[in-house]
């Protein structure tokens, strides 16, 4: 049950209660206890929202930048990812395997705002030995989302 | 000199199918919701699509085989044994058509013509009645039942074989009720059929659209295999409707004949179909099964949907429609699927466009949005809310 309920917020978090419960087959009661256990044990930790700001009059920009980083004794990567991650620009921030350490999403009003966070704030830290920076230029897709695509139904009467 | 007097009467006597006018109507008005397409409103999965493109720029843009491409109809052996449990050859028993659509039409052109006839259980896909009309055989409708859930029941099959019965055509899941037969369920059939010389032509097109249980077919009773077509296809399964494929199994010998009609009258079905195709049965699976997920969700949420605007609904559990009772609304399916077409703007194909015993109720489809489908939903509950009070 704990499955199927992530399965449909994952692609539609508003959905109600009570729909969920007819394809499920349960009551909305039991659909709501399970989503309340599920935040509570830090499963669900979040709902946002997709949103093209492209389309809005908000200029944002985005970068994704690859830092390499010394691990510290004892703790691994943990404690430098800990120093990256308090930052409110940081969007995203994972370990990563391969050529690079931690993968950090940051988003700004302007492309300057966002150097200039790296410059001063990420690289400075301690055990960060490098950075590259990659401004996004235009987002195709994103969490399974195709952007700028018109679904429209223009299926033709057929006789079946 | 009016041409059209010199059009054979049999197929001046077919009617159009009944769910035109609806179309015509729904095409002028705005904000209107159609419940009537039974097509998938999925696009056809990317690699699907992509093996097709490819297959273009690689310049293959020449006849296949009549049969099919072997390599497809490998597939297809492999797919139907796989799922289905029923072995063919590749070789001698699977033929390749323009949709299951050619299928019906060269299985009924080959086993009725004048003087014979077709048991047709009904509700059923108009293709059938109109097909066997065209051979210049009789259609010889059973009447199924709500109260069997619209499957075919052994008695009623009995009463329509004739001496003159070359042909009956079983198509589950069905189109328009949404009904599936289940092992159990053809057994008492196979009983009936097992002694006669009777060809069994099985439209088993929505098969994987099974939501519970899993899709039998008439042909995995041995007794039956040898006097049974297995008409399937990639356009409801794979989303693949515009690409008119589908494919026919069957004895060896009575492929060769399907094949002859086939050759003349077609040549071979498009090739691009069949290089996406091989894509679809190879890898197709997964975005098969993400398919059935959603339509299930639909299905559960139309039925719900139905029952609370106060229509009896028995719960299909195969294709993407549902076929709700209309009668305690003291409609007919005509006036019903009128009116809510006019009140409310939403399409509903009445129930008796599949056959007289379709009359009293009327097909949806859940091949739509959610969000259409919930918005539908409101519209027909507030349209018998008025009715009924
Ligand atoms: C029951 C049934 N059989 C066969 C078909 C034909 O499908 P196609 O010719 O696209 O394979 C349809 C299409 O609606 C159908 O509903």
């Amino acid at each position: 049950m704990e499955k199927k309920i992530l399965e449909i917020l994952r692609s539609n978090s508003r959905i109600a209660a009570e729909e969920m419960a007819v394809m499920l087959g349960t009551t909305a009661d039991v659909i709501r206890e399970t989503i309340q256990n599920l935040e509570n044990k830090g499963v669900i930790l979040g709902y946002d929202t997709l949103i093209d700001w492209e389309k809005t009059e908000c200029e944002n920009v985005t970068a994704y930048i690859e830092v390499k980083v010394t691990p510290q004794r004892g703790q691994g990567f943990d404690k430098v990812a800990e120093r990256v991650y308090q930052y409110p620009q940081v969007l995203a921030c994972s370990l990563m395997s391969g050529g690079f350490d931690l993968f950090v999403v940051v988003e700004g009003r302007t492309m300057k705002e966002v150097a200039l966070f790296v410059a001063e704030k990420l690289a400075p830290i301690d055990s960060v030995l490098s950075t590259a920076t990659h401004f996004v230029l235009k987002k195709y897709k994103e969490n399974g989302i195709i952007f700028n695509r018109v679904l429209k139904d223009d299926r033709e009467a057929v006789v079946l | 000199m009016n041409m059209k007097e010199k059009i054979k009467p049999h197929i001046l006597a077919t009617p159009p199918s009944g769910i035109r006018k609806y179309f015509d109507l729904i095409n002028e008005m705005k904000d209107a919701i159609s419940l009537g397409i039974g097509e998938p409103d999925f696009e056809t999965p990317w690699s699907i699509r992509e093996e097709g493109i490819y297959s273009l720029e690689k310049g293959k843009t020449f006849y296949s085989s009549n049969a099919g491409f072997i390599e497809l109809r490998y597939e297809i052996a492999n797919y139907m044994k796989n799922r289905f449990n029923l072995e063919y050859n590749p070789q001698s028993e699977i033929l390749v058509t323009v949709g299951g659509s050619e299928a019906i039409d060269i299985t009924l052109r080959a086993f009725a013509g004048p003087g014979d006839e077709v048991v047709i259980p009904e509700p059923s896909f108009v293709a059938y009645k109109g097909c066997t009309l065209f051979t210049g055989a009789t259609p010889v409708p059973v009447e199924l039942k709500a109260e069997d859930r619209f499957k075919l029941k052994p008695r009623q099959l009995l009463d329509a074989i004739t001496d003159k019965t070359k042909a009956i055509i079983i198509g589950y899941p069905n189109n328009p009720t949404g009904a599936t037969m289940d092992y159990d369920d053809y057994k008492a059939i196979v009983e009936v059929l097992k002694d006669k010389d009777i060809m069994v032509i099985s439209d088993e097109i929505y098969a994987e659209l099974t939501y519970r249980g899993r899709h039998a077919s008439i042909a995995q009773f041995p007794e039956m295999k040898e006097k049974t077509i297995v008409i399937n296809g990639f356009s409801k399964a794979f989303a693949m409707t515009g690409w008119r494929l589908g494919f026919a199994c069957g004895q060896p010998d009575v492929m060769e004949q399907l094949k002859k009609i086939h050759q003349y009258a077609i040549m071979c079905a498009p090739t691009t179909a069949q290089f996406a195709a091989v894509e679809a049965l190879k890898n197709g699976e997964p975005e098969v099964r993400r398919m059935v997920e959603e339509y299930n969700r639909r299905r559960l949420v139309m039925v719900d949907g139905f029952r609370k605007a106060g229509l009896d609904c028995f719960e299909p559990v195969g294709a993407f429609y549902v076929f709700p009772d209309l009668r305690s609304t003291g409609l007919s399916s005509d006036e019903f699927c009128e009116r809510l077409l006019m009140e409310e703007k939403v399409l509903m194909v009445p129930g008796n466009a599949f056959g007289d015993s379709g009359e009293g109720f009327a097909r949806a489809t859940y091949a739509t949005s959610l969000d259409n489908i919930r918005e539908a939903l409101a519209r027909i509950r507030r349209f018998v809310d008025k009715v009924k009070s």
